[in-house]
Order: C-alpha cells, then structure tokens, then sequence
C-alpha cells in the first residue's frame, strides 16, 4: 500500500545521524522532527533564525516572538540559539546544515527541482527555497509521487519554473525511494505493497531498476 | 553620548515622502514595527518601493499599505499570506521583485556594510538568474547580487536605550539587524526603551551608530499567524 504523509516521514527519519543539523521545510518535512530514531541526536534549524527547535507550544503558552519558516508557534530546546536572517543563511550556504528536506513540485532526472511557482496561478515568492538548494550538499524531497490530476512528478524535465538545477540526491514519495544519478532515477526501495510496475508506471523520467528492489522497512 | 530619542511617532518618520525606498523588518508578522507602519499607512504618500521579507496578511502589517495603494513595488522573498497583494500583482497595479530569502538578507547586509555586490550559488539556473553575471568559483557558478539601500529603514526591536542600541527578542530578530544597517535613516521602535547605559553593551545585537531615531512603542498587537499548540496528554 502507498504510504500516507506520516510513512513517508517516517521514512526520512531514518536517514537523520547522529550529530546532524537539518533544516525541514513546510509540509511533509515537518513532521519528520516527530520520528526521530532513539539515540540519535540532531538539531532542527528554522531559517527564520533559531537552532533547536522543539515542539509546537502547550496551548496559552505560545508566543508571537518565537516562530518557524512556516510562522508557526514553536518551543525551543536546552542549547538553542536566535540568529538574524543573514547569520542563518551563512549556516546554509556555508554547508554548516546536513540535511535539508523539502518538497516539490517537480524533480527531473537531472536533480532539477521546481518548488515555487505556477506562471499565472500561485505567486508565493521561493523564501529560502533557492537558498537552501543551492548549496546542500544532501537534499532529500518528500513528496507524493503523482501530482492531483495523477501526473508524475517525477519527470524527464521540469515544466515549471525551476527553484534549483542538479541539487537533488534523494527523493521519498508515498510509493518508493530514489536515489538521482547520472543515468536517471534509481529505484531503492519500494513501499510496502507497492510493486516496481507500480512506480514504473507513476514515473515518467528514467528509472532504473537493477536487481531486487526491497521493500522499505519503517 | 548621543541621544537619539524621539518622544512622537511624527517625529519618528519625518522627512518619509512619496516615491521613496523603505526597509521594514519582521519575518511573518514577527518583528515588524508596527508602530511605524500605521504611521506610514496614516500618512497619505504612495508610489513606494517596499523591501521585506513578507507583505503582511491582508489587514496588518504591510497589508494595510497595500490596502490604500501605497506601495509601488515590493521586493520580497514569500508574499503567500496576502490575498490583496496576489490580486495587485496579477493585475499588474504592482510591480514585484521575488528574490532568494537569503539573497535579500545578504543584500541588505552588503548595502548596510559598503560592499557593493557578492557572488551567491542561490538562483543560479533559474528566473533569478536572469540577466545577471555568472562566475564559477571553485567549480560551481554563482551569480552576482547587488547590494539593498534605503532612504528609511524601519526595525523593530524588543529592547532598546537612548543611544539607539538594540536587543531583539526570540525569532523577531530576522531581517531586522541588516535592515539597520542598510537604511540612509533608520527609525527603531522598541517595547521597552530605557536610558543608555542600563543595557550591558556585550548583550546587544544591533550597535546604535546603526540607528538614527529610537521611539517607546505602544499598543503593541503582535499578531500571531499561524498559532499551532499541542494538547496536554
């Protein structure tokens, strides 16, 4: 069966290490901050400026000068910190986050990723989207593997105005595991019950598959 | 010492006129000087090129210059939470520059700190890249950013003394400490100002020689966006 948002999640966690600073996007990305593997320590960077985020507030105990990207409410751990917005993105193009996981629109084979715009429709701005792409060294994307109308997402190109070129390494959607190469789309793992014709068929860029693929194991 | 006090909001924006260039800080409707805005918005002049982060929600913040048609163009980095501002754009009455949040804030930083433009991976190969230079440092292009300047940049901070330095409290620091440094005149207002000296100089964020005028703020709302709570279990 194909994963719901929380599998998908799930299943990011478990590429966070220990000692890992990791910047989450809105969205799916979010809710990885609740699967965190026992023993593994790491530290959640809003680019807002704050490292060491914790979890939303107990109700009447929120506060309008502590938020996240997505001006949410947050908490702040021990050892946390605020910064300004020019210190906060030194951390993010100097390479001193880990790993950023954010979602999107479109993925190409290339690792291209489009995020933040639809031409005449949705005009939002990138935030910090180009940013943080552009200089990662590991990008995952969460996302669903078809957009609403059933259309891949996964693609030979993207149709849409891009957010970054080459940046994606690894991609997690509700019925699979990527891995961007230089050939394509590298199917890792699938989701359980899912079978490879199954992400064959929701995949219009090159995928490749070699061997057995596993199922993911959350 | 230089006092910088200023006792009324006019005296806080005098000199603002039409057509000019403003910096408000705040990321959200965090850490934006309220106080100045509604002057701004009480003041009547219109045709200005507003940079910050965000554009407010339809009846606050930067919304409520929107409303009276104020702003002629808006340089910002995410402006999703505004509904009257996605209808200006798509009509076409303003003009609007979408550029990288980290972007903005490093060009606010450089025009505060006499560096005229930087190279920066963000945007490159994409709209944002449009008609710039592209230069390859280590392998990997990068693309050249100008540096941001204001006539008034106005910031909001949570402390504050006569000499015009600034502590900021939590995430409402953002864009408000390059924003100091960037404007021709930069207007602080503060929750709570207090004679200088009180604040111990290792504690703040934003040096006075950065500020020009420092006003005690009232009234403040600090409106929450997105209140998101857990339950007690």
């Amino acid at each position: 069966m194909a994963l719901d948002k929380i599998g998908i999640a799930k299943r990011i966690a478990q590429e966070l290490k220990d000692g890992y600073y990791v910047n989450l996007g809105i969205g799916i990305p979010t809710l990885v901050a609740n699967y965190i593997p026992e023993g593994i320590n790491v530290e959640f960077q809003s680019e807002n400026g704050v490292l060491g985020m914790g979890p939303f507030p107990f109700d009447g105990e929120e506060d309008a000068d502590l938020i996240n990207a997505g001006k949410q409410t947050i908490t702040t751990l021990d050892g946390a910190v605020f910064f300004d917005s020019a210190n906060s993105f030194a951390m993010i193009r100097g390479k001193h986050v880990q790993l950023t996981v954010l979602g999107a629109m479109e993925v190409s084979e290339q690792g291209d990723i489009a995020n933040w715009k639809i031409p005449g429709k949705m005009v939002k701005g990138m935030g910090g989207a180009m940013d943080l792409v552009a200089s990662a060294d590991n990008i995952i994307v969460a996302m669903m593997h078809t957009n609403k109308a059933g259309e891949s997402k996964l693609l030979k190109s993207c149709s849409l105005p891009l957010t970054g070129v080459k940046c994606v390494k690894k991609i997690v959607t509700n019925l699979a595991v990527l891995e961007v190469t230089n050939e394509g789309f590298k199917l890792l793992e699938r989701a359980p019950g899912v079978s490879v014709e199954e992400v064959q068929n929701a995949t219009q860029g090159e995928l490749i598959i070699k061997g057995d693929i596993p199922e993911m194991n959350l | 010492m230089i006092n910088k006090e200023v006792k009324s909001i006019d005296e806080a924006i005098k000199g603002v006129q039409s057509n000019m260039t403003f910096m408000l800080g705040g990321f959200g409707l965090c850490g934006i000087p309220e106080n100045c805005i509604e002057a701004l918005s009480n003041s009547g002049i219109n045709g200005l090129t507003c940079i910050s982060n965000n554009a407010g929600v339809d009846d606050f913040g930067l919304g409520l210059l929107l409303q009276k048609r104020q702003i002629k163009k808006m340089i910002s980095s995410y402006v999703g939470e505004n509904a009257e501002f996605e209808r200006q754009m798509l009509s076409g009455e303003l003009e609007v520059d979408l550029i990288p949040q980290g972007s903005l804030a490093e060009r606010c930083r450089a025009g505060g700190a006499g560096i005229p433009a930087f190279y920066t991976p963000a945007g490159y190969g994409t709209e944002v890249a449009e008609g710039k230079e592209v230069r390859e440092f280590n392998g990997q292009p990068h693309i050249l950013e100008s540096a941001l300047e204001a006539d008034f940049a106005f910031v909001k901070a949570w402390k504050g003394d006569t000499a015009g330095n600034l502590i900021y409290k939590g995430t409402a620091r953002n864009f408000n400490p390059m924003m100091a440094m960037a404007g021709k005149i930069t207007v602080a207002e503060v929750e709570h100002l207090v004679p200088a000296g009180e604040l111990d100089p290792a504690s703040i964020h934003t040096p006075g020689i950065f500020v020009q005028r420092i006003i005690q703020g009232s009234n403040y709302e600090k409106r929450i966006e997105q209140r998101t709570v857990r339950t007690k279990d």
